[in-house]
């Protein structure tokens, strides 16, 4: 059981494909406040790349990644 | 901190040719790119307000098809609109963004969209038919954008 952790704002990104999971957060990102954490719930499983790939490029640190029964967790941190 | 910039030319109007150029255009922008396309020729239906993007596997061997169906029946009255509505169908099952959905995040993210005047004109298109957050300008106005591009793609 994957512990949950602490975040300001969920996104429920499940049942949306490429690039609309990236596309949700950037939005998602651009209303919440610097150090604050974004939770993301996803499907696709190219998101696993997809947010690995944007925190790289955007300075949006990643703080975990993981998967349980087909849905990825994914927990951004605005920079 | 220098953005990097992309430059994008579309120039076809399919439903398929649709895709390509707003999911790049809006990923790069997330991705904080600064975006430009150029919409040319078949490209400018894409800029309507009232989207009808069409395709059909005439002319697209490599279209994945449920069933093989003979060249001559695809011609068949119909069978476009009956091919287009079918993929639309499958993409909405399958949790794709529509081509409304992925322009309008474009927009939103600032991704600059042109409209090539000269083929505006030269086909005889409304204005008033095409959305309003648009330029309209040649290929001279664009080269100053493209020319500066880290990226630029011909669609």
């Amino acid at each position: 059981m994957a512990a949950e952790q602490k975040h300001d704002q969920e996104l429920d990104a499940r049942g949306l494909n490429c690039p609309l999971p990236i596309l949700r957060a950037k939005k998602t990102l651009n209303g919440m406040e610097s150090g604050q954490v974004l939770k993301i719930i996803a499907t696709d499983p190219g998101s696993v790349k997809d947010f690995d790939a944007f925190a790289k490029q955007t300075g949006n640190e990643l703080l975990s990644s993981s998967e349980e029964e087909g849905e990825y967790f994914f927990y951004l941190k605005r920079k | 901190m220098d953005d990097k910039k992309l430059a994008i030319i579309a120039t076809k109007g399919s439903l398929d040719w649709a895709y390509p150029p707003f999911i790049l255009a809006s990923t790069a922008a997330a991705l904080g790119y600064e975006t430009q396309i150029f919409f040319t020729f078949y490209g400018l239906v894409l800029l309507k307000k009232k989207l009808n993007l069409q395709v059909s596997s005439l002319g697209n061997p490599a279209m994945p098809m449920p069933m093989p169906v003979p060249v001559f029946m695809q011609a068949m009255p119909g069978m476009q609109a009956m091919m287009s509505s079918m993929m639309k169908a499958k993409m909405k099952k399958k949790g794709v963004a529509s081509v409304e959905e992925l322009r309008d995040l474009c927009l939103e993210a600032e991704v600059k969209m042109i409209a090539c005047e000269m083929t505006v004109q030269l086909f005889d298109f409304d204005k008033k038919d095409f959305i309003e957050d648009i330029e309209y300008a040649g290929a001279t106005t664009f080269f100053q954008f493209a020319g500066e591009s880290d990226i630029s793609l011909y669609i």
